[in-house]
């Protein structure tokens, strides 16, 4: 039978707190539409994309409308582009970039993500080729996705790889300079990339994924922090067995969302992705979570601390909730898209450093970052490159989208409107590592025995 | 299958009849209704079949909140399993 204070509580959380399901993104594999002419693979990829994905976006409008939770985006991944287009020329690639773009306005999606390339170890023709003209394929689209996986626990860190997209991330940020340099929320350079991950702009279909598979994102900071308030003056015990049951219940409309999903389209349920992921309204935010625990402001000494638990205990509590779960699973830091996290920046109390330091013990990385437009490449590298060793070191994913916003200095900030929302331009460390980044090669894989 | 119908607003002379009116014509049938009024706000949780839904369910849900709208009413409908599945094991 259903009790009034279960319903209560479930509207209270979808009006009041902002639940909701932040994706339902289906992943297509492209394997199929391999074809030495460029033409034919494009034509090939959209007539893939257009079948696969045609009721994606009316299935999660009917399903919004059953149980009466926003579904915030309908999206698609793809199979890395670099594996399909192989030996295709540089402007062929460009081509597939647009014909992603076709396919994604005809089934009306706002992002489609897997034009990446996986180059942890070294480069194939096809990573080289498509890495060269991400800045374009960026600029020329408006909501096709690129990641490149430069790392991973097993294989090392490719450094020419890093050095690299320092350039790109530039080339990209210089490009859409009349859109706030807008190119670069659209990238992610990944540690330990997982291959089922719905969220955008790190989304792809992997190479061990089926044909199509349904995987969803859940939401809900804002539920996270009013169950905190509620609970008062409690001690952290209390607090993490708290925050897992909320988690336990958020995961479960993500579970029964992606299950229905999957039955509607007739494809298999993929994962559900145990994420606290913000949005830049108010309330809707990871950095409110940490602050309603205790801490003046995000990113005063004890963040970290605060965010591990926090972290902990949403995967303990929507572990159970879920019959598979996966993509990059945590609590999200991405600071344009959480109003408290752009005030805590923005009040001086959230540094670049005291994010690095946090991403050590969550989900994702150095997320939507805005850095002054003048920094050097090589500096872009050496943060991704710190970042990207914390994911190798600590056997995690770790993920690097930063905004060098060209013409803007630290203090001023970009507005992207939407999700995306608006970041402060944060100051750098000025120091070069420029020689560290110009040696090149990679940086073995670590021990994982004699942990220290 | 079951729908949860629930409405919370302003009190008002005949909420329920019009709520229950629509059901009526489109074929939910009612099951259970609990409903409170605290110092003149209405809260109703009513729940209905919908195995003889006439119509689509998301045009019943529209339906209900277009009426819910006219009478400065909030009017959510959501099918049952959404609660069943965040609150029971």
């Amino acid at each position: 039978m259903i009790n009034t204070q279960d319903v209560l509580e479930t509207i209270q959380m979808i009006r009041e707190e902002n639940l909701d399901i932040r994706t339902v993104t289906m992943g297509i594999s492209l394997w199929d539409c391999v074809s030495e002419d460029v033409g034919r693979l494009c034509d090939r990829i959209y007539d893939k994309i257009t079948r696969r994905a045609e009721h994606l976006v009316a299935v999660g409008q009917e399903i919004e409308k059953q149980y009466g939770i926003p579904i915030v985006n309908k999206r698609v991944s793809v199979t890395p582009v670099s594996l399909i287009g192989g030996d295709t020329s540089p402007e062929g690639y460009l081509r597939i970039a647009q014909a992603l773009q076709r396919a994604a306005d005809a089934v009306g999606v706002n992002f489609l993500g897997g034009f990446s390339a996986l180059v942890q170890k070294g480069m194939t023709v096809g990573a080289d080729r498509l890495i060269s003209v991400i800045p374009e394929a960026l600029a020329e689209t408006r909501n096709i996705c690129s990641s490149v996986n430069v790392a991973s626990t097993k294989a090392g860190i490719n450094m020419d790889a890093v050095a690299r997209m320092g350039n790109v991330i530039k080339r990209a940020a210089y490009l859409t300079r009349e859109e706030q340099s807008i190119g670069c929320a659209k990238l992610v350079v990944f540690a330990n990339v997982p291959e089922d991950n719905p969220f955008m702009a790190g989304a792809f279909c992997g190479v061990g994924e089926p044909e199509t598979a349904v995987n969803v994102g859940v939401s809900g900071p804002g539920v996270v922090a009013s169950a905190i308030r509620r609970a008062g003056d409690c001690d952290l015990s209390e607090l993490a067995e708290v925050i897992k049951k909320t988690a336990f219940k958020i995961t479960r409309v993500g579970q029964l969302v992606a299950s229905e999903a999957a039955r509607r389209l007739g494809v298999p349920f993929g994962i559900v992705d145990l994420s606290l992921a913000p949005t830049p309204a108010v309330g809707d935010s990871v950095a409110y979570i940490l602050e309603e625990m205790g801490l003046e402001s995000c990113g005063a000494h004890g963040t970290t601390a605060a965010l591990a638990m926090l972290n902990d205990a949403v995967k303990k509590g929507g572990v159970m909730a879920s019959s598979h779960v996966g993509g990059l699973s945590g609590a999200f830091i991405p600071v344009s898209e959480d109003a408290g996290m752009i005030a805590a920046a923005e009040r001086g109390a959230l540094t670049l450093e005291k994010l690095e330091a946090m991403t050590a013990v969550c989900s994702v990385g150095l997320d939507m970052i805005a850095v002054p437009g003048d920094t050097p490449e090589e500096v872009i590298s050496g943060i991704i490159a710190d970042e990207i060793s914390i994911g190798v070191a600590n056997n995690k994913t770790t993920a690097v989208r930063l905004i060098p916003a060209y013409g803007k200095t630290a203090g001023e900030s970009v507005s992207f409107g939407g999700l995306l929302g608006r970041a402060p331009v944060m100051p750098l460390n000025s120091y070069s590592p420029a020689k560290f980044i110009r040696r090149g090669g990679r940086i073995p894989a670590p021990i994982h025995s004699l942990k220290n | 299958m079951k729908a949860v119908i629930t409405v919370t607003g302003k009190d008002s002379v005949g909420i329920i009849a019009d709520v229950a009116g629509v059901c009526a014509k489109y074929g939910a049938n009612i099951l259970d209704i609990t409903q409170t009024v605290l110092s003149e706000y209405f809260a109703m949780i009513m729940l209905a079949s919908i195995d003889g839904l006439t119509i689509g369910f998301s045009e019943f849900v529209d339906i209900l909140s277009a009426l819910g709208t006219g009478r400065g009413l909030d009017i959510h409908t959501m099918h049952e399993d959404i609660f069943n599945t965040m609150h029971h094991i």
